[in-house]
């Protein structure tokens, strides 16, 4: 089923497999409130990949022991069903779901305000019902949208893409065979309006030059989902007066 | 080793009274009947890289189901059988609190429920499952993830189960001789499943015998009952829950409000499925 | 957008505005708020919410979303029983600390050795209480001394999101007004997002309950006093007192 020899990824037009342009992003869909109980919901979708998160909190944390004496923790766990890859995942945790529960923790560890918490955790739960590339930062912008939809005050919300680059050329918001067979990939997250970067991580073979035009591609890419994130947030209140 | 579970949900005293007071008056706080479920909704192929998926929601109890199928070797003592096994997890996000970790007691009592409805009515064909007769055959893995909990997992999770199993086609297979070739691209019309099951859970709050509990009626009951389904009436499966315990003629008298409670749902399933 | 002298906001009043919406630049004389924080003399959005905007450099973020409670000493709540302990009871009011209530504030008295405070007060019950104290570390203190507070022994607790609390009451308590002259039903909103209903029949009950799940999920949209005058009307009749009106039950 494995194909062992790495097939082409532009091609003759220039275009992707998948047909977009090297700067193209998959269509992206947001929806907030999604379960009852949780405090803050969302569901995040680009291209194929989604991801269900849910937030509770903040909450006393038990045992007391552990928490922190002037701020929130956060208890993040990344979580790809068994159903979501082509094939069967197994749902006991892997060494990725924890490296990424991990990346994805600090990433929100630096734009929650847990200062405003002392002594309280805050869960985050992600849930890949879909994978198809790019999960870590769905993930992580799912989880920043749960924790807008419950209130949780935060620095900013976190967008970001994975730029790489397949056959010598830097692309945007790799699909599966480019995450596959690519030369690099580089997810990168940012708080936008802070101009702060909250992921980064690269896996492949990159010049000095290559990393830096991929930053600027994925700065434009993390714009324009930003601003998607935001009407998202607003679409509720389009008309908001009171009497 | 099984613990008596400490206090999840507290049902509030003056909540619990208006519960109580409304079953005298023949009704629940949400407006149902005694014998009613909660509106229920079924979204097919929700999973797009599952064989077959089904979202259920059951009221506000929300449950995914998604089907994966995996070539193996059959078991020795079976090889013309395919496999079939259930995993339910009840997540974290379902519930607040709910721990992140590997399947307790409640979610593999609930896999185990479900995987003995499908199994023993015979629903799931196995035999459908085989590829090559002794040396290839299909499992058929059904995992159940619960999304939301308010009240009433199993029903939930078995209706979820069948939808997926009927969501689910078999790849094509070129057989030449000894050698087989398997297209999971291409689809054939074959589904692993025959027939449909429901569970009807009913539970005993005081004198009164309620179905599809909400989960604060789940949380003041003193012991409930599910009871699964074909059809044609016969049951296939059982299971009583909770510390209390039932007279017979609760039993006898659960079993006949279950009884036309399944038809309901069957008739449920039937808007959804090809059935 | 007002300036002054460098100072300058960026938003209208009314605006929506989102965590890392830069809301503000300068020197602005405003009561701390967890909705907003401030880097430099720049101040941002922390929250989904509404950006009020009063004359002069006045601003506030007032939330839109948002589950739980922030207390404030004061604050009218309605707690649900979680623990038992010696000296007192350990209280939800849907916030991110339990809440604790001294056993002295209920009994007016100390308590004596060996008193099982079950007899006053047990898991599962309701109180209305006020928040007495509160700071960065302690969790909050209620009390029940006052007229009112105590033990809930009847009637149905609805849960909203506090962030919804303001628009259940109204400006001057119009809305407020609204659901218990329409319903004929006692109707107490405790500023945790817990309203106590308590009316003399069921379908004034049902009727009040779904009156407050509308208000909250249309609460930003306009004219919804109205809106909601009219519904109970639809549903009960003009008067509460016109016993001819119960029998009118329209779909």
């Amino acid at each position: 089923m494995m194909q062992v020899q790495k097939p082409r990824l532009i091609l003759e037009n220039g275009l992707r497999t998948d047909g977009r342009r090297p700067d193209e992003m998959r269509p992206i869909k947001i929806e907030l409130g999604v379960l009852k109980n949780a405090d803050g919901s969302a569901i995040f979708e680009m291209g194929n990949t989604k991801v269900l998160a849910a937030v509770y909190g903040p909450k006393e944390m038990h045992p007391r022991h552990l928490a922190l004496p002037d701020r929130a923790s956060l208890r993040v766990r990344y979580h790809m069903t068994p159903f979501s890859t082509d094939e069967r995942k197994n749902p006991a945790p892997s060494r990725r779901e924890i490296e990424l529960s991990k990346v994805i923790r600090e990433a929100l560890e630096s734009t929650v305000l847990t200062e405003l918490f002392p002594r309280t955790v805050i869960d985050v739960f992600m849930e890949v019902l879909q994978a198809d590339a790019g999960t870590r930062l769905v993930s992580l912008m799912a989880a920043s949208m749960a924790l807008a939809d419950a209130g949780i005050p935060l620095r900013d919300l976190i967008a970001g893409v994975a730029v790489g680059k397949a056959d010598g050329i830097i692309v945007l918001d790799l699909n599966e065979p480019e995450d596959m067979w690519g030369e690099a990939d580089m997810p990168v997250a940012m708080l936008p309006s802070l101009g702060q970067v909250a992921l980064l991580q690269l896996n492949g073979d990159m010049t000095p030059e290559e990393f830096r035009k991929g930053l600027e591609l994925a700065q434009k890419g993390i714009n324009i989902i930003y601003n998607l994130q935001k009407d998202a947030l607003r679409k509720k209140y389009a008309e908001y007066k009171e009497e | 080793m099984s613990v008596t579970p400490s206090n999840q949900n507290i049902v509030p005293f003056v909540k619990k009274e208006n519960i109580l007071a409304a079953l005298d008056r023949g009704v629940r706080i949400d407006g149902r009947k005694l014998n009613e479920y909660r509106k229920l909704s079924i979204t097919l192929g929700y999973a797009k890289k599952a064989e077959g998926s089904a979202l259920v929601k059951l009221g506000d109890t929300t449950v995914l189901a998604g089907v994966k199928l995996e070539e193996e070797e059959p078991f020795p003592d079976t090889p013309n059988q395919g496999n079939l096994v259930v995993n339910v997890e009840l997540l974290p996000l379902a519930y607040e609190t709910f721990e992140p970790g590997p399947p307790d007691e409640n979610a593999i009592e609930l896999a185990r429920v479900v995987d003995r409805s499908l199994r023993d009515s015979k629903a799931v064909d196995l035999s459908k499952l085989v590829i090559i007769p002794g040396k290839k055959i299909w499992t058929a893995w059904v995992d159940v993830y619960v999304l939301n909990y308010d009240g009433n997992i199993l029903d939930a999770c078995t209706l979820a189960s069948v939808a997926a199993l009927y969501n689910t086609k078999l790849p094509k297979i070129e057989v030449e001789g000894e050698n087989v070739r398997i297209i999971r691209e291409e689809k054939t019309d074959i589904i692993p499943i025959n027939y449909p099951v429901v569970t009807v859970t009913a539970a005993k709050i005081g004198n009164h015998i309620i179905v599809d509990p909400n989960i604060d009626e789940e949380s003041i009951a003193d012991v409930k009952l599910s009871i699964s389904y074909t059809r044609d009436g016969r049951i296939v499966g059982m299971q009583k829950n909770f510390s209390g315990s039932l007279a017979l003629q609760d039993v006898d008298m659960m079993e006949n409000i279950s009884r036309s409670a399944a038809q309901y749902l069957f008739e449920e399933l039937k808007k959804y499925l090809n059935l | 957008m007002v300036e002054n002298s460098g100072s300058k906001i960026f938003y209208q009043d009314r605006s929506i505005v989102t965590p890392g919406d830069l809301i503000a630049e300068g020197e602005f004389q405003v009561p701390w708020s967890p909705y907003f924080y401030k880097i430099g003399n720049k101040y941002y959005s922390a929250i989904t919410g509404l950006l009020s905007v009063k004359e002069g450099n006045i601003f506030e973020v007032i939330p839109l979303e948002g589950q739980r409670y922030y207390p404030r000493i004061g604050d009218t709540v309605i707690g649900l029983i979680e623990d038992i302990e010696i000296y007192g009871w350990v209280v939800d009011i849907k916030s991110f600390y339990s809440a604790y209530l001294p056993a002295s504030s209920l009994l007016g008295r100390a308590i004596a050795p060996g008193e099982d405070l079950r007899r006053f007060l047990n898991i599962g019950d309701y109180i209305l209480a006020k928040v007495e104290a509160y700071d960065r570390t302690i969790n909050p203190v209620l009390t029940v001394k006052g007229k009112g507070l105590g033990r809930i022994s009847s009637g149905v607790i609805v849960e909203i999101s506090p962030a919804k609390v303001p628009r259940v009451i109204g400006k001057n308590k119009s809305m407020l007004e609204v659901l218990t002259s329409e319903t004929g039903c006692d109707i107490q909103v405790a500023q945790n997002g817990r309203i106590l209903v308590k009316c003399a029949n069921s379908l004034s009950e049902e009727t009040a309950i779904s009156a407050i799940n509308i208000i909250q999920s249309e609460s930003h949209i306009k004219g919804l006093t109205e809106r909601i005058r009219a519904y109970l009307r639809e549903k009960l009749g003009g008067s509460k007192n016109d016993a001819s009106a119960e029998a009118k039950t329209n779909t």
